[in-house]
């Protein structure tokens, strides 16, 4: 479904990523691991369309998105969460859902301003399947409070719960565990389930390796800007390099 | 006078001009690279250098020669005080309060000067006469190589404090990352108010070397700060040399402009020159692109 | 939204009824300009407060709206009514069409931006004699009229420009309580994130600009009809610099913010006519105040005061209005 060939990144002098190549399976939960620093972020902003590529390309479904802009990136179907959770502080959880269907709405300046039936009808069917998304992540109860005063872990389950409103076919999460405690974080590995059973590709970029091992089905390394290893769980855990990369586990 | 001699002309009223241009915009620079704020009220200072002079000259009845440092250095605490009172408490907000509180500062100033000292325009005394010296069928004004000489040694000066001095290395230190600064004991607050300080106190002495030529009033500051900013922009906002040119390049163009197509039209040449450059290539016509990290 | 239409019939009736307490007085000629203010506020909280985009060069748009409605009635016999779509449809065309370079620029640089784009049409209105009658100013122009109805004392423009403000808050509020209001604020909250969503930024941001473009243009042609004479210094950086200042202190994103800013900006000086001289150094103190004490305007600082006063604590979400 998502296919990376040679991705190379340079900053100024360092080179952040270099030629990775690697391909996410549809319906998959895949995750993308490695110690700090080794790429990870830049490798996410890369394929969500926040930075540009120094080389390589990005294949989504058959189609080159290199380069395209993030919002386009929605269009077909791609979203990501942040691993800092980008919400709008100042409107409240529900309405931060209701952006999430932004794209998935089309009323326009006109209509707006004027009130049209055709779109007060839609912003009643936006409203209403923005609280299923909240029920979905489970934090409906929440609909009414000013998102910048939600606690972090129920921020990161609206951060998601946006991100389902548009659809996506592929979700990409930039570190979704951090800053969960271990109870949010069982949580979180349920719904990320949830989510894939409804059919939607999911890669990760973790640190946790707890929960990379339990949900994931196919798992990436990076280190330094390179792939170093790819497969199953049990392969990765087994792999010598990619032990000696960490010496020294997280958690 | 023949079309020779004209652009002769033009061209050295233009690097008059420009060099007056070039020392505002440097003091955009040092503030926006100390603070990555840009300073509405850079003008204003400009317009302070002249208008306390005057005072100074006509009211305490002091010699050139004492009236002007001293205004620089009054200037300089105009400065002070508005980081002080403006800036420090604003350290966090968004780009839009930073933006109003310095046009409030600007505009604040600005209406002090005219309750101070009125509305009229004023000329300064030149600094050594007014005698013109022919030069290859142009006439320059003593006064014009003074900006020039005084413009070549204050660019020097930065330039020696920046690469130099203990000061000018922190100040470029947190302009590259603060809070690295911080870490290795630079007082970051201490080096933004010495970018003020010093902004001010440059914009002030470009006010006073140009006076006598443009002559001074309350709202000279507006079009000379934002004509300042231009120059800055052509140079990427670096405090060096890339800002010379930038105000060099400003002025001739403009001087050319106003002598050969429209005098009329001569502010909107910078303008238009700021909008080209801020859509086509926003970094300077030397800078580097900027890359937003996530 | 029960809440909006009780504050907008309330709006609406202060508003009808409000000439009946000054027809005789001088203070109606001066409500006339509040309602001018007030469009022009309104249609610059859309861009700064709503979409988060600082504009320093509003006072252009205001001034190209008088000037082509002027022009186009006054020397070619235009019929004002049509001037004033024709400006509108220019001028938000002609915002349309920068906005998309100008936009991508954030912050200080849009800030600058904005303010060289204005200035340089305040140059062409001052320079262009032959059009616009340069800086003595350009006079003659007919005053609207509808029918036998003639809009020619101050009890008639008052009707004649709130109509248009009513027109105007209605139809702001109903977009600022819209999914487009709500894909404004997002992209002026995370701009990053909102675009990750799905929310076209750059566009919305340039239709904005457009409307509020147009927004100040039908502004400028009330204002031409209603004064029948214009200049340039109407129209310059200093009005701009007003504008923003009606915006920060009403409240940005705040559409009756915005009223309340042009109300008080435009009133005090007609109140405090011994400060002429004053006034610049009272705009000044006035924003440097306001941004650093009561950054959310007077619509979010005078509750807020009232709460402190009386030991309450803030209040949550709500409309947007």
């Amino acid at each position: 479904m998502l296919e990376l060939q040679g991705i190379t990144q340079i900053f100024g002098g360092v080179t952040a990523l270099n030629d990775v190549s690697f391909s996410i399976r549809a319906s998959d939960i895949t995750g993308v691991i490695g110690p700090n620093g080794a790429g990870k972020t830049t490798l996410f902003n890369i394929v969500t369309g926040i930075y540009q590529q120094t080389g390589g390309r990005v294949i989504f479904e058959g189609s080159d998105i290199s380069g395209m802009p993030a919002e386009r990136l929605a269009s077909l179907g791609m979203v990501r969460t942040f691993q800092n959770i980008e919400l709008f502080g100042k409107m409240t959880v529900l309405e931060n859902v209701m952006v999430g269907l932004h794209s998935r709405s089309s009323s326009g300046l006109f209509a707006c301003s004027f009130k049209m039936p055709w779109a007060l009808k839609e912003e009643r069917r936006i409203r209403k399947e923005a609280l299923h998304w909240l029920e979905f992540v489970g934090i409906a109860d929440l609909a009414d409070v000013t998102a910048a005063n939600l606690p972090f872990g129920k921020g990161r389950m609206l951060e998601i719960a946006r991100a389902m409103a548009c659809k996506p076919r592929m979700m990409l999460m930039d570190e979704p565990a951090a800053g969960l405690n271990s109870q949010e974080t069982v949580g979180l590995a349920e719904l990320i389930r949830r989510i894939r059973d409804l059919g939607v590709t999911v890669v990760l970029v973790e640190h946790d390796m707890e929960l990379v091992m339990d949900i994931c089905d196919r798992i990436v390394v990076l280190n330094l800007g390179q792939k170093l290893a790819e497969g199953t769980p049990r392969e990765i855990q087994e792999n010598h390099e990619v032990i000696a990369a960490y010496l020294g586990d997280d958690e | 006078m023949e079309l020779g001699t004209q652009l002769l002309q033009y061209l050295l009223s233009g690097l008059s001009t420009g060099a007056i241009y070039a020392l505002i915009g440097i003091g955009f620079s040092i503030i926006y690279n100390a603070t990555g704020i840009i300073n509405f009220a850079q003008g204003e200072f400009v317009m302070l250098g002249g208008m306390l002079t005057l005072f100074l000259l006509s009211v305490l009845q002091l010699p050139l020669w004492i009236a002007i440092p001293l205004a620089v250095l009054l200037a300089a605490l105009v400065g002070l005080l508005f980081e002080r009172l403006a800036i420090r408490p604003l350290r966090k907000a968004s780009p839009i309060s930073l933006v109003i509180i310095t046009i409030g500062g600007a505009i604040l100033i600005r209406g002090l000067a005219m309750l101070l000292w009125g509305k009229d325009t004023h000329s300064l005394p030149s600094f050594s006469g007014d005698e013109p010296i022919m030069l290859g069928g142009a006439t320059l004004l003593p006064q014009h190589l003074w900006i020039l000489g005084i413009t070549v040694v204050l660019i020097g000066l930065n330039k020696w404090f920046f690469s130099h001095t203990i000061s000018g290395k922190a100040m470029r230190a947190c302009s590259y990352n603060p809070r690295a600064a911080g870490l290795v004991g630079i007082d970051v607050r201490r080096m933004v108010l010495f970018s003020f300080v010093i902004s001010a106190a440059m914009g002030a002495l470009a006010g006073i070397i140009v006076a006598p030529l443009t002559m001074t009033a309350y709202d000279v500051g507006i079009m000379l700060g934002l004509k300042g900013f231009c120059a800055a922009i052509i140079g990427g906002m670096s405090s060096g040399l890339s800002t010379v040119i930038g105000g060099l390049i400003l002025g001739v163009l403009e001087s050319m402009g106003a002598g050969l197509i429209s005098s009329g039209y001569k502010d909107a040449i910078a303008f238009v020159i700021l909008l080209l450059i801020l859509f086509l290539r926003p970094q300077g016509l030397f800078g580097k692109p900027e890359s937003e990290r996530v | 939204m029960k809440q909006e239409l009780v504050k907008y019939l309330l709006f609406t009736l202060c508003v009808l009824l409000a000439p009946l307490a000054f027809l005789d007085s001088y203070l109606l000629n001066v409500l006339v300009f509040v309602g001018i203010h007030t469009l022009l506020a309104v249609g610059l909280n859309l861009l700064l407060g709503y979409a988060g985009q600082i504009s320093l060069g509003h006072a252009a748009f205001f001034g190209l709206g008088a000037y082509l409605s002027g022009v186009l009635t006054t020397t070619y016999g235009w019929n004002p009514w049509l001037t004033m779509l024709v400006a509108a449809l220019l001028v938000g065309g002609m915002a349309f069409a920068i906005g998309f370079p100008i936009l991508k620029l954030k912050g200080h640089y849009l800030a600058m931006a904005t303010l060289g784009l204005g200035i340089i049409i305040y140059i062409v209105f001052n320079e262009w004699v032959d059009v616009t009658g340069g800086p003595s100013g350009f006079s003659g122009i007919p005053n609207l009229q509808l029918g036998q109805l003639v809009f020619d004392s101050d009890l008639k423009n008052y009707y004649l420009v709130w109509s248009f403000v009513l027109g105007c808050v209605l139809l702001s509020v109903n977009l600022a309580n819209s999914r487009i209001g709500r894909a404004l604020r997002a992209i002026h909250d995370a701009e990053v994130a909102a675009r990750v969503v799905g929310v076209n930024a750059r566009l919305l941001k340039v239709q904005i600009f457009a409307l509020s473009a147009m927004i100040c243009a039908i502004a400028g042609s009330l204002y031409a009809h209603v004064m029948t004479f214009i200049a340039p210094p109407s129209f310059g950086f200093n009005i701009s610099v007003e504008l923003l200042t009606m915006v920060v202190i009403g409240g940005l994103g705040s559409i009756y913010g915005s009223f309340l800013g042009a109300l008080l900006l435009t009133l005090l000086p007609e109140f405090l006519r011994f400060m002429h001289d004053y006034d610049i150094v009272f705009y000044g103190g006035l924003l440097m105040v306001m941004t650093i004490f009561m950054p959310g305007g007077l619509v979010q600082g005078i509750p807020d005061l009232f709460r402190k006063l009386l030991g309450l604590r803030k209040g949550k979400g709500g409309s947007h209005a």
